[in-house]
């Protein structure tokens, strides 16, 4: 059985039909990719896992709990964690208080105090920054931060919603490394990103959304050889 | 000179007590975008709260021991934030949070129509006209144990102060420092991302409306000690006040809202001595107008959600 898995879901906003019957599976210690250009329904898909949106039709299930229908903060307590688009830290907390924020929902103390250990390892940056107000970091450190705090939850599902926009490419290097690395330390991911080339590059298994469908679905690196998907995603 | 010190000792104990009303209305404000225009209402509750526990049930007179109106005050504040605090997490749950999502406007005129349910209840319970109890606080100047006596500095006053500055300090260390504390703050910055972070996003509201009332009902304490009477309409002149301190502030910033009471107080205390009595609402108004056409983000600045 999958670890996540949706099957045929159905959102709306209001009157607009967004996701049109979206079944998606990722397997435990995968890293799952989602494409689709802008307005395909992507965020919304991750909103409709997080319980920010409810699906009007279908399921989305952990294992054998049903996540659809129950609020946010019960999805976060299950092991689900997103990073959201735009990265949407808390500006007027300092980064530590993020990070604090990120393990809002935990309980172990000692297992929190190494976790920031680990995600200050993973963005030094961040180390030197504790004391600052999140909102007077620069971009980049903003999106570290975002990134940094969904690991403070130590989920068994990362949902991250284009974590590479907006960086530097040799930060979007660092940070698909740092996706690879946390994958590796355990962690199932699933990733939307705009940046389709560098996600099938390093996820197992991707799906191509469009206009609220998923269109095709297959092993990334058989996505990334598809004239398709090489012409629509790939820039070439 | 001793008129002025004396007014501005009696403006300092308006201050205070308009603090803890102000707070309600800047943390409503900063959570969920609201003026909740029922807190004014929930206060003068307070005061009749208050007023009933202190005549009726304890039955405290003039003649009562020191020690025993020490103790029945301290009961008669809890029981009163208890309550008031109940009483404001049922208007969220019922008036407030089925308008979530709907335009900013239904909860708004939602806020208003509670504000007239309340305002009635208290006509009728209470009655129209002024509802006053026994000053049971000792009427003696302070200051004339140092030798002063042109200026009085009221038992009442020291009371005010006593029972206000903790209850102040304690509410910046809690929202500052508590985990719960920093859900309020985070739901208020981004409540879809405090959500994501498993912030229960409907229970943090919920607490923020639970504080809002104990500070309230506290200050209707204090105002009913303080001036010994209180009416159904009460809420008005308080809220009117209160508002303007939040505003003048920086609504949705906590220690803004403070510095805003402490000036409105001031503000108060003066217009009455010097101006008239009659004329304080209108300064107050004229008061939050310009702070609204030349200052809109108050003094220390409006800290509101990041959301577009
Ligand atoms: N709050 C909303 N109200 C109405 N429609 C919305 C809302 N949010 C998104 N939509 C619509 O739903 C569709 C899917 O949007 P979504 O944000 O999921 O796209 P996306 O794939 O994440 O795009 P992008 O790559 O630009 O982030 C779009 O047509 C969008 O206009
Ligand atoms: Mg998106």
């Amino acid at each position: 059985m999958a670890l996540l898995e949706l099957n045929d879901v159905h959102t709306y906003y209001g009157a607009i039909h967004a996701l049109r019957g979206v079944s998606i599976s990722v397997e435990d210690g995968e890293i799952v990719t989602l494409i689709g250009s802008n307005g395909a329904g992507k965020s919304t898909t991750l909103r409709t896992i997080s319980g920010l949106l409810r699906p009007r039709q279908g399921t989305v299930s952990l294992g054998d709990k049903r996540l659809d229908g129950l609020r946010p903060h019960q999805i976060v307590q299950l092991g689900v964690c997103q990073s959201p688009e735009g990265r949407r830290v808390f500006a007027r907390m300092t980064v530590h208080e993020n990070l604090e924020m990120g393990a809002f929902s935990r309980k172990e103390k000692t297992k929190i105090a190494s976790d920031f250990e680990r995600v200050y390892g993973l963005f030094p940056r961040l180390k030197e920054r504790t004391a600052q107000r999140a909102g007077t970091l620069s971009g980049g450190e903003q999106q570290m931060l975002a990134i940094a705090r969904a690991l403070m939850a130590a989920p068994r599902v990362l949902l991250l919603d284009e974590p590479s926009m907006g960086l530097a490419p040799i930060l979007v290097e660092q940070i698909f490394e740092i996706i690879k690395t946390i994958n590796q330390q355990g962690t199932t991911v699933l990733l939307v990103e705009q940046n389709a080339l560098m996600a099938l590059g390093i996820a197992n298994r991707g799906y191509i959304l469009q206009t609220g469908e998923i269109v095709l679905t297959d092993d990334a690196h058989k996505l990334a050889a598809n004239p398709e998907v090489k012409r629509a995603y790939l820039g070439g | 000179m001793d008129q002025i010190v004396q007014t501005f000792i009696i403006g300092l104990s308006n201050g205070l007590i308009f603090a803890l009303v102000a707070l309600g209305y800047s943390l409503v404000y900063g959570i969920i975008e609201l003026i909740n225009f029922a807190h004014g209402d929930v206060f003068m509750l307070g005061s009749m709260i208050a007023l009933l526990l202190i005549s009726g049930v304890f039955g405290v007179t003039a003649a009562t021991s020191p020690l025993m109106i020490v103790i029945i005050v301290a009961a008669v504040i809890l029981i009163t934030m208890a309550v008031t605090a109940t009483i404001n997490v049922t208007i969220e749950r019922l008036a407030y949070r089925p308008l979530r999502n709907a335009p900013k406007l239904a909860p708004l005129i939602s806020a208003i129509g509670m504000s007239f349910v309340l305002q009635n209840i208290a006509l009728l319970i209470a009655g129209p006209a002024n509802k006053s109890i026994d000053n049971v606080l000792p009427s003696v100047n302070l200051l004339s144990y140092i030798g002063v006596n042109t200026v009085e500095l009221s038992f009442r006053q020291v009371f005010v102060a006593v029972v206000t500055v903790p209850l102040l300090i304690g509410m910046s260390w809690f929202v500052a420092k508590t985990k719960q504390g920093k859900a309020m703050r985070a739901t208020a910055q981004d409540p879809d991302t405090a959500g994501l972070m498993g912030v229960d996003v409907n229970r943090t509201i919920a607490f923020t409306f639970l504080i809002g009332g104990a500070l309230a009902g506290a200050a209707g304490v204090v105002q009913i000690l303080y001036n010994n009477v209180t009416v159904w309409n009460l809420g008005f002149r308080f809220g009117l006040n209160a508002f303007t301190s939040a505003v003048l502030g920086g609504i949705g910033n906590l220690p803004g809202a403070v510095l805003g009471a402490l000036v409105l107080g001031q503000i108060n205390a003066f217009s009455d001595r010097y101006v008239a009595a009659n004329w304080t609402n209108a300064i107050v108004f004229m008061v939050l107008i310009g702070v609204l056409v030349f200052k809109p983000t108050g003094l220390l600045g409006q800290q509101l959600a990041d959301r577009a």
